[in-house]
């Protein structure tokens, strides 16, 4: 739908990739862990592999979970724009498909000491 | 000789007329539409100006009278509660967190929306319409200086006050209520009217004011509560003047209709978002607290808006499409945004802290099936580490809301474990959304919202400071370690206690 307007009305989105000057925008959150309050954005290269993204950029985010510990990197769920996925962590963001601005989840069932049972 | 007849003295209601509508006239130098060229764009149709109801009658005669008395009053009051070192008597230091939020979120607000009604004052045709926005407009000047006053003798003393107007502008959860004014402010008249004057000022009016001023009277800030009784007067005539615009749009012309249902369910939504800082204040900032925000919610909203709705479901009105998801977000709003205010207090101008066990009795009695069960161990295990000397700090920042610009703390309707994750993507450019209610705002008007100045993108952008995170506090004026992070330890606490100890002793 248009905004209603009096003359044409086009709006400049503000947050487009070519703005980041070569990085892009990356969300990530672990599902059931709600102690991190939100998911986090991370604006990192592309080209960086997922591997160097998960061990640099997550990890040290999530550290604070008391299940941090015994995250098994290969073992858990992934989901990318709420859809089932599997990462390759040898190759980079851009190469696994990861755009500018996509949601990753991560979930570890069983690994959930905070969270309630779901009703 | 004729003997001189005195003249009829005017009645009220004459009187009125003659200094309020008959002041309008027809142009003849230029058309209706080139002096009102935003009155129609929006499709709502008006046919007769002459049946607006005034919802009010004051003349500027009676309205300066009145407002000059509120002042002498209020002005009096705020002098003597400074030269009376009145800022020792509230409850506790922690109390001034509200206070924090309120001059930096709310109080820019009241500006916006004196400039918001101004305008609409000029460009609706209608006399009477125009004179209650122009005095709403002034109304609205009023409450930001006298908030700004009443709030400035803590400045004096305590951290945070001090760039409450660049923060508004600048940090990340102030971009809440910006983004929320700057949205009707560009929108057009009679959608201001609907999002501000009827949604806001009428609608969910109680769940601001009520929440702040009793929050102030319970806590010892005579400041705010003598604040919020000058406000008062005017505040009821706001909510007068929101109901008649909505029931003139809808008497004016059925086709009316569609578009203000439109408008109530997006303004509705973003209401319901915004007043989740309310809700958070409420339930956790309050040394002493007034009611829970589920109780709040259940009389201001649930009753009071529904009897609201009852009474409109005449015109064809039914209640805003966010409803049942607003009833359900009563249980869980405050908690998971106070989470996220106390793990990101960092990059707050406001202090946060660990509720004491006794808060989270008091917030296991009131909240009875969700606290203990969703957000009493996040709680527990924060304490932990902070005992442990690792206090938590999230340096991962936000995923905010497109729309309502909130952190995406809030969870899916029916299971509160799990985020709410809706996005879409709109000319190859994706966007994220805190729930349905937000994403349709979107969808009905997605070159407005792909627009938005959202914090933490901007921060990436290199646009707040130019570099990391020291740079960015300087940028919105947060000294670090003063203004931000934890009550324990703070300058705040510490200060107020050696003040009330000096104020009580002779040592």
């Amino acid at each position: 739908m248009t905004v209603t307007a009096r003359k044409a009305y086009v709006g400049v989105p503000r947050d487009s990739l070519a703005n980041f000057h070569g990085n892009q925008l990356v969300y990530v959150s672990w599902d059931r862990h709600l102690l991190f309050a939100s998911a986090s954005i991370f604006c990192v290269s592309p080209q960086m592999t997922f591997r160097e993204f998960v061990e640099n950029a997550v990890a040290p985010i999530v550290a604070p979970d008391p299940d941090a510990a015994k995250i098994d990197w290969h073992e858990v769920e992934w989901l990318k724009s709420n859809e089932p996925w599997v990462p390759d962590f040898a190759r980079s963001l851009a190469a696994n498909g990861v755009g500018h601005k996509d949601q990753i989840r991560f979930r570890t069932p069983g690994l959930d000491t905070l969270a309630a049972e779901t009703r | 000789m004729d003997t001189p007849v005195a003249r009829k003295k005017l009645g009220l209601k004459e009187k009125y007329r003659y200094l309020t509508r008959d002041l309008g006239w027809e142009p003849s130098y230029r058309t209706r539409e080139e002096i009102h060229p935003y009155a129609t764009y929006e499709g709502i149709k008006v046919h007769d100006w002459d049946r607006w109801e005034d919802p009010f009658r004051l003349t500027m005669d009676a309205y300066w009278k009145y407002q000059a008395e509120k002042e002498r009053k209020f002005y009096a009051i705020i002098d003597a509660h400074a030269q009376n070192n009145g800022h020792l008597n509230i409850t506790d230091a922690r109390y001034l967190t509200a206070l924090k939020l309120f001059l930096q979120a709310i109080s820019p607000g009241e500006y916006a929306a004196h400039k918001g009604f101004a305008r609409v004052g000029r460009e609706v045709p209608g006399v009477g319409a125009q004179v209650a926005c122009q005095m709403q407009s002034l109304d609205e000047i009023r409450h930001a200086q006298t908030q700004i006053h009443a709030l400035s003798n803590y400045n004096r003393f305590y951290n945070g006050f001090h760039a409450f107007s660049d923060q508004r502008d600048r940090i990340w959860y102030n971009s809440v209520p910006r983004s929320f004014f700057d949205d009707a402010m560009s929108a057009g008249p009679f959608e201001f009217m609907i999002a501000i004057g009827f949604s806001f000022e009428y609608v969910l009016t109680n769940l601001l004011f009520v929440p702040f001023m009793s929050g102030a009277a319970y806590n010892g800030d005579m400041a705010t509560v003598t604040f919020g009784f000058s406000a008062q007067s005017d505040e009821a005539r706001h909510m007068t003047l929101g109901l008649e615009c909505i029931k003139f749009m809808l008497e004016q012309d059925p086709d009316n209709l569609p578009l203000v249902q439109r408008w109530i369910d997006k303004w509705f939504w973003r209401g319901c978002r915004i007043l989740t800082l309310v809700g958070a204040m409420m339930d956790y900032m309050l040394p002493k607290r007034v009611m829970s925000w589920k109780e709040a919610w259940e009389i201001y909203a649930e009753q009071n808006g529904s009897a609201l709705f009852n009474d409109l479901a005449r015109y064809g009105v039914r209640v805003p499409m966010g409803w049942e998801q607003g009833i359900e977000a009563k249980e869980h709003v405050s908690h998971q945004l106070m989470l996220g205010l106390y793990q990101w207090s960092f990059g707050t101008s406001f202090h946060g802290w660990i509720p004491s066990e006794a808060d989270m009795q008091w917030l296991s009695h009131k909240y009875p099936s969700t606290f203990d069960r969703y957000y009493r161990p996040r709680w527990d295990h924060i304490r932990k580490l902070a005992e442990a000397g690792t206090p938590f700090r999230n340096v991962g920042l936000a995923k905010l809301c497109q729309v309502c610009q909130l952190p995406i703390v809030f969870t899916e309707p029916g299971d509160p474990t799990i985020l709410c994750n809706r996005e879409t993507v709109y000319r190859d450019e994706k966007y994220h959304f805190c729930s349905d209610g937000c994403r349709q705002v979107f969808d009905h008007e997605p070159e407005k919202f792909v627009q938005a100045w959202l914090p933490m993108p901007q921060l990436f952008q290199g646009t707040c400071g130019g570099g990391g995170i020291e740079a960015w506090m300087d940028w919105v004026n947060l000294k670090n370690g003063v203004d931000n992070g934890d009550f324990e330890g703070s300058q705040d606490q510490r200060n107020f206690q050696k003040w009330k100890g000096l104020a009580v002793s002779n040592a």
